[in-house]
């Protein structure tokens, strides 16, 4: 019963919009009855073409990530460990950072056209700052008086770092990557919505030239489920790689 | 106070863990088992030795002589610069003038033969109690050796759990595991045991005693705690003025009891002249404040 409880107002909220539908209040030009939307889904999903998008976009996302949050880290790591780099780089990063991602489209189609490299470029654009600074900001809060006990204990060099700075610093870069999953699909639907041929983004453009709401509708519900998926692979990471923060233990019953 | 303590002490004795109580009744147990040579202590020299942090002196021509094994606590006013005198001997920080000699050669030669135990066990909380131990031992027999290390300060059932769900006294043992595991010939602690309770303090304060005398490193205790020090050291040194204002040898016997009347005398005696002198009004406290980096040191 109190279980079921949350799931109440959703529930009759979908029933409310298929009755809308089916009695013909609400037009399939603004709102397609629920079970089309899952008719489409279903549709879309035996014919493949599902999956060929989902794959696209997936791609990119991951290969932005990779590109931007690489860069990153290494250069989080870079000015959080030395006073130099940090003089010099830091301040150039922090103006840059002022520059939402969005506002480089006209731009980066002029660079880059309008094929993969643009998309990649803004996504990694987009996921490089949070891991940035989140990197750089953990590395600095490591604890000191652990880098004095362990460099008193004959550790330096890359030991130091292995055992003492990167560990200290890792639930930071976590939370930094949690901000840039978020980030990354935003950027990517905006990406896929420019133009693109094959995606999700494409799949959903190219629907609404065709009036087919359901479609897009179900574009619209993917990319929630990615994102969400994006968070929960996140969630997991953090619960294997930070099993000894007394935040992330889990309670014994 | 002295009588909680007086009462600490009574109780502990009964309710002392099963590993421990074996620890005390034979001390040499534990190097018997590991076979571990008896390490010799190292001589402690601090000659003509100043420190200074901007304009503020802690420490004036400090001169100080430790025999190897002897166990020396230095006791003083927070804010005297008892730690200080410490971290110098553990070269965390630089005299000013001066020098510290550990067997008659620079601290740099010693550097392996010397571990600290802080007032915060320093415990990395991402690696389990034994890798904990481990840190920074050499050779794939490391992770033996730390567990025979906890095994001697009596947690050997915690090598698997995480830093995290240990008590306070818990960490201070297994810092202390950390600390012997190296077979240091001289172990300096800074107050180790100052954030714990009455009874663990005792308890620790045993521990720590029958290791000394089972390892034959020589140590250097920095506490706030009179009692402590007269019970622990062979030597009690207090620090005022920048300067040493007292160099008092404890001639009492192993083991000792708080109950003790020369126990109780000395410890009065030596609490009397900490307190001789009031603080003063331009004290340390009063100064100005100098930057935070500064300023964390000398506390």
């Amino acid at each position: 019963m109190q279980r079921g409880l949350p799931w109440v107002v959703p529930v009759l909220t979908l029933i409310g919009w298929e009755l809308a539908s089916t009695r013909g209040w609400l037009s399939t030009r603004v709102l397609p009855e629920p079970l089309a939307v899952a008719t489409a889904f279903w549709s879309l999903l035996r014919s493949g073409e599902l999956w060929q998008h989902v794959a696209v976009s997936s791609m990119r996302a991951l290969a932005g990530l990779a590109v931007g949050g690489g860069l990153g880290l290494l250069l989080g790591l870079l000015t959080g460990s030395s006073r130099v780099l940090e003089t010099l780089l830091d301040t150039s990063l922090q103006m840059l950072r002022n520059i939402p991602a969005l506002a480089l489209i006209p731009l980066v189609i002029l660079w880059f056209g309008i094929d993969e490299t643009a998309k990649l470029f803004l996504v990694a654009v987009g996921v490089f700052f949070p891991i940035y600074l989140n990197t750089f900001h953990g590395i600095r809060s490591v604890d000191k008086g652990l880098i004095e006990m362990a460099r008193s204990y004959g550790l330096s060099g890359w030991a130091l770092w292995r055992h003492v700075v990167l560990p200290g610093a890792l639930p930071s870069v976590l939370v930094g990557l949690r901000f840039s999953l978020g980030l990354m699909w935003v950027l990517l639907i905006v990406a896929e919505t420019i133009s693109a041929q094959a995606g999700i983004g494409y799949l959903t453009m190219n629907a609404r030239e065709f009036l087919q709401t359901d479609v897009v509708l179900v574009g619209i519900l993917l990319y929630a489920a990615l994102g969400k998926l994006a968070d929960v692979l996140a969630k997991a990471l953090e619960r294997g790689w930070l099993r000894w923060h007394p935040g992330y233990q889990v309670q014994a019953a | 106070m002295h009588m909680t303590e007086l009462d600490g002490a009574a109780l502990t004795l009964r309710t002392l863990p099963e590993p421990m109580r074996r620890l005390r009744a034979i001390p040499d147990a534990s190097q018997a088992r590991t076979g571990a040579p008896r390490a010799e202590g190292l001589a402690v020299e601090v000659r003509g030795v100043a420190k200074a942090y901007g304009k503020r002196r802690v420490l004036e021509a400090i001169d100080l002589r430790i025999a190897p094994g002897e166990f020396v606590a230095i006791v003083g006013r927070s804010g005297c610069g008892k730690s200080t005198l410490l971290r110098l001997v553990a070269a965390l920080e630089h005299a000013d003038t001066g020098e510290v000699a550990l067997d008659g050669a620079a601290l740099a030669q010693h550097r392996e033969d010397v571990r600290i135990m802080f007032q915060d066990a320093r415990l990395l909380p991402w690696k389990r109690v034994v890798d904990n131990i481990a840190l920074g031992l050499p050779g794939p027999d490391g992770q033996r050796r730390a567990r025979e290390a906890l095994a001697q300060v009596g947690l050997a059932e915690r090598a698997d759990d995480w830093p995290a769900v240990l008590s306070g006294g818990q960490r201070q043992r297994v810092a202390l595991a950390r600390a012997l595991v190296h077979r240091p010939r001289l172990l300096l602690l800074d107050e180790p045991l100052g954030a714990l309770d009455a009874l663990t303090r005792i308890e620790m304060q045993q521990l720590i005693e029958s290791l000394w005398r089972t390892h034959g490193f020589t140590a250097l205790l920095v506490t706030h705690d009179v009692s402590e020090a007269v019970a622990l050291a062979d030597r009690v040194v207090l620090i005022e003025d920048h300067g040493i204002a007292l160099d008092e040898r404890v001639a009492l016997g192993r083991p000792r009891s708080r109950g003790q009347a020369a126990f109780a005398a000395l410890e009065d005696r030596v609490l009397q002249r900490v307190l001789r002198e009031p603080a003063r009004p331009d004290g340390e406290v009063a100064a100005p404040l100098p930057g935070i980096e500064t300023w964390r040191w000398a506390i």
